[in-house]
């Protein structure tokens, strides 16, 4: 009897070490991709910024009032909308302080099976978690033992279902619309995630 | 500024959540305004170009040009273009919504605007390459391929099951929140 507590103890602390071992890697992981990922979303951001000055640049050229009345329009597109965007992301601030990646693992990585998937699914459709933060995360939790299924609808409902911006999808596309396409994107989060289980077996 | 309070009053009262959090537990509210920061510093430096480019193409491109590109009758072309808009796009999936919203003033097809949502939710070229990086390439391609389907169909349904009326109140609420 006490043999086995001492054992149970015993690999309780290999357990220990191990986690600790492999937080470490992973943090160097995400750090690295983490890294890559800054450089290639600057890279995209900076083409968006060079284009849209030369367009601008184009359209003073050819026309200067039109030119003006194009930036009213989009100073008044993006004043309309800021509330909402604040809003957003204080939200997604507090939900991630709370949801953090240790969370998010144990709530979507050791369950497995359909219960696990509908967890994975949910966790997914509630968070707004940019990709530089989940990517990293999904590929730790793969790596630690998640099934591919489950991180498969993580990452589909993260992308597609976004409960956090719904009011402000409503507000563009109406209650029934924004409704619909987010259930839809839902059930075939759940159609994608079992098609690449099948195809990545 | 009663006004101002009125329009930014979820906003503000989530910012009395989180300092009632910060107060309550000190490290997740100081955690979260991290996280707030860095994304509102994050928010202003992808989205000026996004909304430049949505005032000139307000101004510029004409409704018929719009129609013809991307309207009811584009077939092919009209998904083309709402999939290239969408995947070549850099920013978080809220700052589609106001573009959607351009789009379907000029005249685009709602499944049209639904795909340019779609693929800019999913099928970034920047989120993709990040994507393949940190989970395998045949992971990001596999998921790609049946996104691409799975978007079109979400779109498509979600349209079929609207009825005349609805997409007429989406489209004039596109108008007004616009102009």
């Amino acid at each position: 009897m006490r043999l086995e507590a001492l054992i149970i103890a015993d690999t309780d602390i290999y357990k220990k070490a191990d986690e600790v071992e492999t937080g470490l890697e992973q943090n160097l992981c995400a750090e690295k991709l983490r890294y890559f990922r800054k450089e290639c979303m600057n890279m995209f951001a900076i083409m968006m910024y060079i284009v849209a000055f030369c367009l601008l640049i184009l359209s003073f050229i050819k026309d200067r009032k039109k030119t003006l009345l194009a930036m009213k329009k989009a100073w008044k597109s993006f004043e309309n909308i800021l509330p909402q965007f604040l809003a957003i992301i204080v939200i997604i601030g507090i939900m991630l302080a709370i949801l953090s990646p240790e969370v998010i693992s144990g709530l979507i990585g050791e369950k497995s099976g359909w219960l696990g998937m509908l967890m994975a699914a949910l966790v997914g459709s509630i968070t707004l978690i940019p990709g530089f933060v989940a990517f990293p995360l999904t590929a730790a939790l793969l790596k630690n033992g998640a099934g591919i299924m489950q991180i498969a609808v993580f990452i589909s409902t993260l992308m597609m279902v976004g409960i956090v911006s719904i009011p402000l999808e409503i507000k563009y596309f109406g209650k029934k619309a924004a409704l619909l396409r987010n259930s839809l994107a839902f059930v075939f989060s759940f159609i994608a995630a079992i098609a690449i289980g099948v195809v990545l077996r | 500024m009663k006004m101002l309070a009125k329009r930014y009053k979820y906003f503000l009262a989530l910012i009395v959540i989180n300092i009632v959090v910060y107060v309550l537990y000190p490290s997740v509210g100081q955690k979260s305004m991290n996280i707030t920061w860095n994304n509102t510093v994050e928010m202003l430096s992808v989205i000026p170009p996004i909304f430049v480019l949505l005032g000139l193409l307000d101004v510029w491109v004409q409704r018929e040009t719009m129609i013809k590109l991307m309207g009811e009758k584009s077939g092919i072309v009209g998904i083309l273009i709402a999939f290239f808009l969408g995947s070549a796009a850099a920013g978080p999936l809220y700052a589609a919504f106001p573009i959607a919203g351009v789009l379907l003033h000029k005249g685009s097809k709602f499944s049209n605007v639904l795909i340019f949502i779609g693929a800019w939710s999913t099928t970034k070229i920047p989120m993709l390459l990040f994507e393949g990086s940190a989970m395998g390439l045949n992971f990001m391609l596999t998921r790609f391929v049946i996104d691409i389907h799975g978007i079109m169909v979400i779109a498509y349904v979600t349209e079929k099951l609207l009825n005349e009326k609805e997409k007429q109140y989406i489209y004039d609420q596109a108008g007004n929140v616009v102009a």
